[in-house]
């Protein structure tokens, strides 16, 4: 690692003014991509600013119909709570499917949806529930939130302050994870919301993105048969050595239909 | 530089790091604590799991600045006493003996440390659950068929 200097500030505006006034500064969060990054120096911050202690950041709960999870809460955080599993039961399971024991218990949600990893779970539940992503200075659509690969609507030194989530009538989600690193080789996240099909993909792609074909036809109507025979088109998805483009398309296929078993299975739906 | 306190197998220490080293290089070399052991240094393997504040992390990927005012344990405090025979095992460490879980026994601090914390959490282990509660450890030499034996002998008599 090169050298830098690690400030734990007090308060959000304290954040963002160290963030401000030091131009290599970076927000440090659960460090599980950023610290392996600086290990590897593939990257010089002159300073971390470490965010996680922030009571700004913080919190779990359901209020006017919607579940608030502060950036700041861990992924274990987000498996286990009891609040988080009542209303929105499909975001826990993605959570506690997250990476491994170890990394869910220091990885945050802000940190992750921030870094917008093309293989990372959570922007496929931000992208399919709509969620809206609250900054310290506005709030973003899910739809323009996510840029594609490690790109995002953030501007330099804004932090998520917390992601807003609706409460879906169903969802489920399910991925084919690497066996070695736990990455989705591709994830899908369904989500019915107001009435509305929502599929998000991650994984396949250069960044997560939304499967309109198989809404369309779940919208028409919910069942397996909708989209078993939908062809996905490989041009745009990810070749690498662990997958050609081709396997991933029908990932999305497979992981989709294991998605929809999941609700179509579930008591609640979820 | 920093100067970092913390508490250590329920001792408490005080070391002035570079804001970049790593916990696991204070562990190891500031405290001389080298049962924590570093394998690929790159979050894969979990040699160097220990627990912070009761929770299992990779402390190669946590920086020591950020344990600040933490409760740190590692293998060397997993033992509820330590006579000066040594004698006295955890026992998830006296299971992984008896079940012969480790042959070079390289990983087997992390992974003691990550089945610690797994029962915690998960006191009746299934195999699924064990499979999927030790995913961020690796063992390259038992093929894991003993290190599960073991975390069931472990669950048993941690629950007796």
């Amino acid at each position: 690692m090169y050298e830098f200097t690690y400030i734990r500030p007090g308060s959000l505006p304290e954040a963002a003014a160290l963030l401000a006034s030091n131009e290599g500064a970076k927000p440090l969060s659960g460090g599980m991509t950023l610290i392996p990054t600086l290990k590897q120096r593939l990257s010089q911050p002159s300073h971390l600013v470490d965010i996680t202690a922030l009571a700004a950041l913080k919190g779990i709960a359901v209020v006017d119909g919607r579940l608030e999870i502060g950036a700041a809460t861990r992924h274990i955080e987000v498996a286990t709570s009891s609040v988080v599993r009542q209303s929105l039961p499909a975001l826990a399971a993605l959570a506690a499917g997250i990476g491994d024991p170890q990394v869910r218990n220091r990885g945050t949600m802000g940190g992750s949806v921030a870094n917008n990893d093309p293989a990372a779970d959570y922007p496929s539940a931000v992208l399919a529930l709509g969620a809206t992503v609250h900054t310290d200075r506005r709030a973003i659509a899910a739809e323009d939130f996510f840029q594609g690969m490690f790109a995002t609507a953030l501007e330099p030194g804004e932090l998520i302050v917390r992601i807003s989530f609706p409460l879906a009538e169903r969802a489920a989600y399910a991925k084919f994870p690497h066996p070695a690193s736990g990455y989705a080789m591709t994830g899908v996240f369904i989500a019915v919301v107001g009435g509305a099909v929502r599929v998000a993909v991650t994984g396949a792609g250069p960044g997560v993105f939304r499967w309109t074909q198989a809404e369309t036809a779940l919208q028409a109507r919910f069942e397996s048969a909708a989209i078993a025979d939908l062809e996905v088109d490989a041009t745009d998805l990810n070749a690498d050595i662990h997958a050609p483009a081709a396997y991933r398309a029908n990932l999305v296929r497979v992981m989709a239909l294991r998605a929809l078993e999941t609700i179509l299975t579930s008591s609640k739906g979820q | 530089m920093s100067k970092v306190s913390l508490t250590v197998n329920g001792k408490a220490v005080s070391v002035d790091v570079e804001d970049r080293t790593l916990l696991s290089s204070v562990l190891r070399e500031s405290l001389g604590l080298t049962g924590t052991h570093i394998g690929c240094d790159t979050s894969q393997c979990g040699c160097c799991t220990v627990h912070v504040d009761g929770r299992v992390v990779k402390s190669c990927t946590m920086l020591a600045v950020q344990a600040e005012g933490s409760d740190v344990m590692t293998i060397e405090g997993l033992a509820p006493s330590h006579d000066a025979s040594g004698a006295t095992l955890h026992p998830v460490q006296q299971a992984f003996s008896e079940c012969h879980a480790l042959q070079c026994g390289f990983c087997t601090p992390g992974m003691i440390m990550a089945v610690a914390g797994l029962l915690k959490d998960t006191p009746d282990p299934d195999d699924q659950q064990i499979i999927h509660g030790l995913e961020g450890n690796m063992c390259r030499c038992t093929g894991y068929v003993n290190i599960v034996k073991a975390v069931k002998q472990a669950a048993v008599t941690m629950r007796a």
